[in-house]
């Protein structure tokens, strides 16, 4: 690296990986930490207090699910006196009476609550969890009284995209600000379940005239924010803004990862927050400088006009597709392998095609994939 | 069930303010003013930090430009449709209040 990293805006908490539902597609590792492998209170504060001094502005609060933690409101209260903007970002299922107040009290900033389906049966089948529709529409209320500003985030996929046009009347019939609607990537839980959640051509083509015929009638009413869907794309994503560029996330057990599944490329080790300071890791950690900045890149990124702008895209989907963590984000079109995109496409509609088993997903589960000794 | 929401359009007596959601703060790491809302952090010039922080919930938007017409000794014409312009923006993105 030729000059030292700028300091990070944003950060991801995953507080816990405990979670009530088992979503197909969830971004949390394979390997879910159990709770007792999850940070303390106070070491979730000190991590804050540094982060906030290394000049982070933004402090997502994820999961799991997060409000599992009871120790939530000491956690935001400890943001908040710093002055870092808190998101909260939930499944909103379970929250016992008073505590999203307490939440706002303690000085939360905004709530992000996910919908797996814009219908109840479709939501209860994704999260795995009866009634779990009727609850998040009640924290949705509740969230509203409290006077907190709402965002609904839709994750989508082959079996939820024909409800896009009820998901945006839901978010606003909730009194939303903002909706996600956020095609599924496929990373972690949702690599494993790649064939069942892939939406077919035509389906994610109609979703986008949908999307942008809505974005222009609610100009000024409510904000929509489109996560396009990377197997149909052209170009990749700027993944994350840039590796290690202006945020950076941190797991249950304090170990401190440039995106949620860079564990998920095996030459890079990531570091624990207690171990070295949360400063050090930023700027020093090997992993975090692995693909910073441009240097790292191979041909057709290395002189792309593009560089700056995707940052070579996704590295594990580079991982996971080319084998290469250092090669082109193969969403893109200028990638050699491009072409396998659409042939994992073509592949998933007629896997999707074949008769299902008794259960349609590999749903997120602890110990379904089984810790390493 | 809330009414369905309508967009809003500046005008000279629109009285705008910062939603509670969005919030100017001063940032020490970069020595620079940030606005922060969900999911993004701006970084205002100096005339549209200016503008924002005039969004106080008491002055009107005719107010406001004859304020900062007044402060940048500029034409309120041109001044006029620069802040309308930049407000119906903000407002557009749910970022001002009108």
């Amino acid at each position: 690296m030729s000059e030292p990293p700028l300091p990070p805006i944003g950060m991801l908490a995953e507080l816990t990986h405990r979670c009530p539902l088992q979503c197909p597609y969830c971004s949390n590792p394979l390997e879910l930490l159990k709770a007792n492998r999850e940070l303390d209170t106070q070491s979730w504060l000190d991590l804050f207090s540094q982060a906030a001094d290394l000049g982070v502005l933004q402090v997502h609060l994820s999961g799991g699910e997060p409000t599992l933690r009871r120790d939530l409101e000491q956690l935001i209260a400890g943001l908040s006196a710093r002055g870092v903007y808190t998101n909260l970002i939930t499944a909103g299922v379970g929250i016992a009476d008073g505590r999203i107040e307490a939440f706002a009290q303690a000085g939360l900033d905004h709530l992000q609550l996910s919908f797996q389906g814009a219908r109840p049966a479709t939501t209860e089948r994704i999260g795995n969890h009866r009634g779990s529709h009727e609850k998040k529409l009640e924290t949705a209320r509740r969230t509203r009284a409290a006077g907190l500003p709402l965002t609904i985030n839709a994750p989508i996929h082959r079996h939820n995209i024909e409800e896009v046009p009820e998901f945006i009347d839901l978010a606003l019939s909730l009194g939303a600000e903002r909706l996600e609607i956020a095609n599924v990537q496929y990373a972690g839980w949702a690599l494993t379940n790649r064939d069942q959640l892939m939406p077919e051509r035509a389906a994610v083509d109609r979703q986008a005239e949908i999307v942008a015929a809505a974005r222009e009638r609610l100009t000024g009413i409510m904000n929509i924010d489109f996560v396009t869907p990377d197997y149909f794309a052209i170009y990749p994503k700027p993944c994350m803004g840039g590796w290690a560029r202006d945020a950076f996330m941190v797991t249950p057990d304090g170990t401190v990862l440039p995106c949620h599944a860079a564990q998920t490329i095996p030459s890079l080790g990531f570091e624990r927050f207690g171990t070295r300071s949360l400063a050090a890791i930023w700027t020093d950690s090997p992993a975090f400088n692995a693909f910073r900045g441009t240097d790292w890149m191979q041909e057709p990124c290395r002189n792309c006009e593009r560089r700056e702008i995707d940052w070579g895209g996704c590295r594990c989907q580079a991982m996971a597709i080319a084998g290469d963590a250092a090669a082109t984000d193969p969403a893109c079109a200028k990638s050699p392998i491009h072409a396998r995109m659409a042939m994992l496409i073509d592949e998933a509609q007629r896997a999707a095609t074949v008769p299902s088993k008794d259960e349609p997903f590999v749903y997120r589960r602890i110990g379904v994939v089984t810790e390493p000794a | 069930m809330m009414a369905l929401r309508e967009r809003a359009m500046v005008s000279l007596q629109s009285v705008p303010s910062l939603p509670k959601h969005v919030r100017i703060q001063y940032d020490p790491v970069r020595q620079a003013f940030a606005v922060l809302s969900p999911e993004k952090v701006f970084w205002p010039n100096e005339i549209s930090l200016d503008i924002l922080r005039r969004c106080d919930g008491r002055s009107t938007v005719g107010h406001i430009i004859a304020g900062l017409a007044a402060d940048y000794d500029a034409e309120q014409e041109a001044v006029a449709a620069d802040v309308i312009a930049f407000l119906q923006e903000w407002s557009d993105k749910l970022l001002v209040k009108l």
